[in-house]
């Protein structure tokens, strides 16, 4: 995905293809939604059929999102380096040196 | 027991309009106008069939005798088939058989449409009807010899649950095919042509709709499902910028097993392997 250009303008002409959306479906009451790919439709209630009928089949869900794939701003791949890298030898940030008493459980 | 033959024969009728319907639409399968909404009519297609293998489940139980929902899907001839009319006309507006159109997503829209909003009304009923929950719940009363008793018993518990899961499904079908409606309707000028077109076309068979006789045990109310119908039909038509074509005209007899000309180019493609192959399987 690349990033959103603030400059763009919109096309003259009627889009031949309708705008894509990105999906995003919550599994079971109290998970969190989750990305799950994306698809065109006309608009914000069409997308939500569609996502319905292509993402949900499988009873995936119980709750959609639908987002204009328009409206995400995403990191540029060639940035990569100096965004994501100099987190990899840092890992104090990582809690693993404390000692978890048996009683908590999995964190 | 006449009563028993009756609730058997309706569900005959509901069971081969599921199917009827499941297989015309399936024709779409790949080559949906869009990936959507291929994947969209193949799923109501398959709720179709799915409703259509309990009720003929429910059916072969009572005929017995080695009745089976295969037997009564590929091994019945044409005029064994009660489904309404509607709902085996090919997806264009052509009224020959012999003069193949080209297949017209309004045309499947439009019938999607007039026949879930039909079903929506029946299968409410059904999941909500007093008297089914009556002979449903007589079952335990029903002295254990006495077989038609209990078969009917039991037709009508399942009959009645079938209806609650079939309804859910019909109000998805009426939502997606009623957006389609009004996204046609209310779109270009080629699409309010067609869509107006296929109105046109499929209205008439609707009649079916109020003319067939129900088992009287059911009491449906008709009167009011047909009220409903008529407001659904009006307000997604109207807000659709489309006319409500007018109902009369030829009165189609497919619950009689009387069927139009597109019947049998249906079935000879939906039953031919099983026919070719009996007792096949996977």
């Amino acid at each position: 995905m690349s990033q959103a250009d603030p400059k763009a303008t919109p096309p003259a002409t009627p889009l031949k293809e309708w705008p894509l959306w990105e999906v995003f479906v919550r599994s079971k009451q109290g998970l969190e939604h989750k990305h799950c790919g994306s698809l065109h439709a006309a608009d914000a209630g069409q997308a939500l059929n569609m996502a319905r009928d292509v993402y949900t089949r499988r009873q995936e869900g119980v709750s959609i999102w639908v987002v204009p794939s328009a409206a995400i701003s995403a990191s540029a791949p060639d940035e990569k380096g100096l965004f994501f890298e100099p987190a990899a030898d840092k890992i104090y940030r990582h809690p693993t040196f404390y000692e978890i008493p048996d009683q908590v459980g999995h964190m | 027991m006449k009563e028993l033959e009756a609730l058997s024969d309706f569900t005959l009728h509901l069971a081969d309009s599921a199917l009827i319907l499941g297989q015309r639409n399936a024709e779409w399968c790949g080559h949906g106008p869009i990936l959507e909404e291929d994947l969209a009519m193949a799923n109501n297609s398959l709720d179709l069939i799915g409703q259509a293998r309990l009720l003929y489940q429910q059916v072969a139980e009572v005929r017995g005798n080695h009745c089976s929902e295969d037997q009564l899907a590929y091994f019945r001839d044409e005029s064994a088939f009660k489904n309404f009319t509607l709902l085996e006309l090919p997806h264009s507006t052509a009224l020959a058989p012999s003069a193949k159109g080209q297949r017209d997503y309004a045309v499947t829209v439009a019938r999607n449409f007039l026949y879930s909003a039909y079903m929506v009304g029946i299968w409410s009923s059904l999941a909500s009807s007093p008297s089914l929950a009556a002979f449903a719940g007589a079952v335990h009363e029903v002295p254990l010899q006495n077989a038609k008793a209990l078969q009917w018993a039991n037709l009508s518990a399942n009959l009645k649950a079938v209806a609650a899961k079939s309804y859910k499904e019909t109000e998805y079908h009426l939502r997606h095919s009623s957006d389609w409606v009004i996204r046609m309707g209310d779109g270009s000028a080629e699409s309010h042509q067609r869509i107006q077109q296929a109105f046109h076309h499929l209205m008439p068979y609707t009649q079916e709709f109020w003319t067939q006789q129900h088992p009287a045990a059911l009491q449906l109310d008709m009167p009011s499902i047909k009220a409903q119908w008529d407001v659904t039909v009006s307000d997604v038509l109207s807000e659709a910028t489309l006319v409500v074509p007018s109902a009369q005209g030829f009165l189609p007899t497919g619950t009689r097993g009387v069927h139009s000309e597109h019947m049998g180019f249906l079935l000879s493609e939906m039953q031919g392997l099983a026919r070719a192959h009996p007792g096949a399987v996977w």
